[in-house]
């Protein structure tokens, strides 16, 4: 199977969330987010914070939140286990959230240190009240983000959307 | 360890909070600043997420950069989420200031001694970070002049207050953070 063009899909993700007025993208790189970091610093609306840790992004955007703004935080599925104590913020604050999470560790993954990490990931997002939003196929893609985006800012829920390796295709070492 | 008392630190150095929109976090950095402000709706108090509250100030400040925004933090706070300062000196947000109101100690949990009792140096550390502003007090005498940094210095600017070992403002905030949310949003909002 044929991994989906990273730039195309990318373009199809980073559209949306502009159009519905994100205007913050922070992240640690990663391979799958990084034609969507490169867009949101070109594109003359949106700023991009590279952090230093993953659960700061959590932080940067609830302040964003409390002067109306919205922000994302895009990370490796490794940096998952980087956010749970802040994501207090979204269960018991109700800080909209979205995530985008590139998966790393589940199916196809060739680097066993990866393997622990990728497997707590939906069960640390669900006991912390984020609500796991998994795209496996190119044609599950536009609808699984549109939910997110619905999810996190017109609902004020926590939503991570987990971009799994069956969709993107696992790293080859 | 120095010899300002932490209770007559912030009203010194920010007489008119009400310019600013405040993030402060956990323990008696936010004590201090509720007795500040009086709990007020421009101010964000942390009761948990230690590390946050640069972070959280950071994202205000990218957000609402017509405003000025503060970010208030214990020394184990500070130290918790210290990746931040560089996060911070790599936007170089103009109107955002962060103080570290450093007692050298855990107060909150019994008076565990903190890093900065022993050898570190916080304002070399936000040098080294890219911080463009930074300065360090340790006497009452010198609240004054930090008050104009805050004011004067190119942004980002990071304030190293260290304060002697006695207690915080004896102030009772409201812990609930979904409805405190709401207030600085509803504040902020109604400003804008």
């Amino acid at each position: 199977m044929k991994a989906p063009d990273r730039k195309l899909w990318s373009k199809l993700v980073f559209d949306k969330l502009v159009t519905a007025e994100v205007s913050l993208f922070s992240y640690i790189p990663d391979f799958g987010n990084t034609d969507i970091i490169k867009m949101a610093e070109e594109h003359n609306e949106t700023q991009t914070v590279l952090l230093s840790s993953e659960e700061e992004g959590v932080a940067i955007c609830a302040g964003a939140d409390l002067v109306g703004k919205r922000g994302v935080v895009c990370m490796q599925s490794s940096g998952v286990g980087s956010c749970p104590n802040f994501l207090s913020l979204i269960k018991g604050g109700r800080f909209p959230i979205l995530l985008i999470v590139t998966m790393r560790g589940d199916y196809g993954e060739e680097n066993h240190w990866q393997y622990p990490m990728g497997q707590a990931v939906n069960p640390i997002l669900e006991s912390m009240g984020i609500q796991v939003i998994q795209v496996d196929r190119e044609d599950e893609l536009e609808h699984a983000v549109e939910s997110s985006i619905s999810a996190a800012f017109t609902g004020g829920q926590g939503v991570a959307l987990v971009l799994s390796q069956k969709f993107l295709g696992a790293k080859a070492f | 360890m120095g010899t300002i008392d932490r209770r007559e630190l912030l009203p010194a150095l920010i007489p008119n909070p009400d310019k600013f929109l405040i993030i402060s976090g956990l323990a008696g950095a936010s004590k201090d600043a509720a007795g500040l402000t009086d709990d007020g709706p421009k101010l964000f108090t942390m009761a948990g997420t230690m590390g946050a509250s640069v972070p959280m100030g950071l994202g205000v400040a990218l957000s609402a950069p017509e405003k000025s925004v503060i970010s208030i933090a214990g020394d184990g706070e500070l130290i918790m989420g210290i990746g931040s300062l560089l996060t911070v000196s790599s936007m170089m947000p103009d109107n955002f200031t962060i103080i570290c109101i450093d007692n050298g100690m855990h107060a909150e949990t019994g008076g565990q001694l903190g890093h900065t009792s022993r050898r570190t140096d916080l304002a070399i550390m936000a040098e080294g970070a890219g911080i463009s502003s930074v300065m360090t007090i340790e006497a009452p005498e010198q609240i004054l002049g930090a008050s104009k940094f805050i004011l004067n210095e190119p942004g980002p600017r990071f304030l190293w207050a260290r304060v002697s070992d006695g207690p915080p403002t004896p102030y009772k905030r409201d812990f609930n953070l979904s409805t405190r949310r709401e207030i600085f949003r509803t504040a902020y909002l109604a400003e804008t």
